[in-house]
């Protein structure tokens, strides 16, 4: 990918003779659109290769795969895996706690993110600045792996969502997108609202986020992806595989690591279908819900992503 | 050259003025508090998020300047001065690992940091709405994966079976194992954060070439600059304030190299050039429980990421009028 691109912006100069000769810098654009073209489709097939590969994969007979013979299509068609898979009780037990995992941290987020931008939006507010700057503060440091999980064990958050839900509850960007978001509302009809006596839970409850659905929209989409996606805090502080989430399931199964019991007693199960097909089943069942929803939330994301970029 | 930018930085915000000035004293803030406590109120859970899972640990880092007990206090059981760090300074592993974090995280910026700015000008030049909307969608999706899945996809395209070893085998080459290679680790790390980060980059420079005013590229036409000057002149001045941005901004994470996805990847056989300075004090705080010594290293790296943000932002600053803050 890297090469190609750097070719395709060089291709630039030398103009390639095409058609009806028209000026040299037309023709020099011509040749230029059709490297572009080569170039775009060479970032679609490099970007999809891996999906494809791993669905063939999934798909194959094991003696196929071994004999490195899959690439773009399943050889030796079975669906024999996603069975064993899919009759292994951890993984649904796993699957579930991603799903609850998914939903409580996310409904924690989206409160706690909403409230906190919506008083940072107050450009009246005293000690605003303050405010925001403890926020934006702990974007640039931390405190570190180390100090975080002393502290998460010491309060006895250790097995249990809170450990996954909490230390990550606020996002500092998702917090601005959302700030630069209700900034950029008419303070008029809040006013009026407060002229008729409604108090400030209440304008923020009936009428800012009436008025803000899209942005919650895309903020609850913004945390739920990131704590579907996570590992790293489940892998720290959940020490029982029934309180895994899926990430985790997967992560160790491809490290091989010795706590996947269930994963060994499957391919003693069935000899032939080991290891590599096991390993592409999950992956293809652990992304499947993923590409299933994203061509519809999508634009969502861009739309956040551009909303705190240009506002903020 | 010098246009007028509508789009700034993404991180706005100064950092914390000092309160209330204190002249005015009690009286306003008495006021402010009798007219806005509900808004503070609302402030109240989203604050104290802030100091225990944030500022705590902070404070939490003095445990690398004091002795350490698993179950014992929190903040430590008494001080050692700057043991700990002398410890790692005198570490050759530390040294080892201090330099592959900088290899990593230069080879990360020298291109997930252009390849982006490169692929949203292409896509700049699609003329089919259709075509522009598939291939950016197509390049976003690897952005939504977890980690997890990408490294384990990885291993898969890289194992003894996988495709990129059947090329290497039919263009009459031996199958590599290339996650045993140290030599290879590089290569993998880059491609891989390349292959995931490179479409979704592309976002906020496209959003910047559509804030660029036609008239410019009007004026640079009857000028007589060709498509190629007219990118190098107008565009690419267009863009240039959210290219500060961003490039302060991975700066800013240039220390903390993709530490999840290098736990995923390595091995004990690819340490020598895969160990960075967050994986090694991983194992140090873990594996050896040695959560003082840990942290120190921790607090060393923390250090550097917000001494590099903030002088790659002053620099900016002065050198180009475009910072974060």
């Amino acid at each position: 990918m890297v090469t190609t691109e750097a070719a395709a912006r060089r291709t630039d100069t030398p103009p390639r003779p095409r058609r009806r000769r028209g000026i040299q810098q037309t023709r020099g654009y011509r040749a230029f659109q059709v490297a572009n073209g080569i170039v775009l489709t060479l970032v679609v097939v490099v970007t999809l290769y891996p999906f494809v590969n791993i669905v063939a994969r999934s798909m194959s007979n094991e003696a196929y795969i071994i004999a490195g013979q899959v690439n773009l299509v399943p050889r030796g068609f079975t669906l024999d895996t996603y069975q064993l898979v899919m009759s292994d009780s951890l993984f649904w037990t796993n699957y579930r706690n991603t799903v609850f995992y998914t939903v409580t941290a996310t409904l924690i987020s989206i409160t706690l993110t909403t409230c906190y931008a919506y008083v940072l939006s107050k450009k009246h507010l005293k000690g605003r600045g303050a405010l925001v700057g403890i926020a934006v503060f702990t974007m640039f440091f931390t405190g570190g792996l180390i100090p975080n999980y002393v502290l998460v064990t010491s309060l006895g958050l250790k097995n249990s969502v809170w450990a996954i839900a909490l230390p990550n509850a606020i996002s500092v960007f998702n917090l601005l997108v959302m700030k630069a978001f209700f900034e950029s509302l008419p303070t008029d009809l809040e006013e009026a609202a407060a002229v008729d006596g409604l108090n400030t839970y209440g304008i923020l409850l009936r009428i800012v986020l009436p008025l803000s659905k899209a942005i919650v929209a895309t903020m609850v989409l913004f945390y739920a992806v990131a704590f579907w996606n996570s590992w790293f805090a489940a892998f720290l502080y959940l020490d029982q595989q029934e309180l895994w989430p899926v990430t985790v399931y997967l992560r160790n199964l491809i490290a091989g690591a010795t706590g996947a019991e269930n994963v060994g007693s499957i391919t003693e199960a069935n000899e032939v279908q080991a290891e590599a097909t096991l390993k592409a089943v999950t992956i293809v069942l652990t992304t499947l819900p993923i590409l299933l929803v994203y061509p519809f939330v999508q634009r969502y994301f861009v739309r956040g992503i551009m909303l705190g970029a240009v506002k903020g | 050259m010098s246009r007028p930018t509508t789009v700034t930085s993404p991180a706005p915000g100064p950092p914390a003025p000092p309160p209330p000035p204190p002249r005015a004293g009690r009286n306003t803030w008495r006021r402010a508090l009798r007219r806005d406590w509900q808004l503070y109120s609302l402030a109240i859970l989203p604050l104290l998020f802030f100091l225990i899972f944030r500022y705590l640990p902070m404070l939490g880092n003095v445990i690398a300047f004091r002795r350490f007990q698993p179950g014992g206090n929190i903040f430590g059981e008494y001080w050692v001065g700057l043991r700990y760090f002398k410890m790692f300074l005198t570490d050759p592993t530390f040294w080892n690992v201090f330099t592959n974090t900088l290899v990593l995280g230069a080879l990360t910026l020298l291109f997930c940091f252009p390849l982006p700015i490169v692929l949203a000008l292409l896509l700049n030049e699609v003329r089919t709405g259709s075509i522009k909307r598939f291939v950016q969608s197509v390049s976003y999706l690897p952005h939504f994966l977890s980690i997890v899945i990408v490294a384990a996809m990885v291993m898969q395209l890289l194992s003894v079976d996988g495709t990129v070893n059947q090329v290497v085998q039919a263009t009459g080459g031996d199958a590599i194992p290339f996650l045993q290679r140290p030599e290879w680790f590089r290569t993998i790390y880059v491609s891989s954060e390349v292959w995931q980060t490179v479409g979704w980059g592309t976002i906020l420079y496209l959003a910047a070439l559509t804030t660029i005013d036609d008239n410019l590229y009007e004026a640079a036409r009857i000028d007589g600059a060709n498509r190629w000057r007219q990118t190098w002149h107008v565009t690419l001045p267009g863009i240039r304030p959210t290219m500060v941005t961003l490039l302060i901004l991975n700066i800013g994470t240039f220390m903390a190299v993709g530490f999840e996805k290098i736990l995923l990847l390595y091995n004990p056989l690819t340490y020598p050039t895969a160990d960075v300075i967050s994986t090694y004090l991983f194992r140090v705080g873990f594996a050896s429980s040695n959560f003082s010594y840990a942290a120190a290293i921790g607090l060393f790296e923390a250090v550097i990421g917000l001494v590099l943000v903030l002088s790659a932002n002053l620099i900016a600053r002065r050198t180009v009028g475009t910072s974060l803050w």
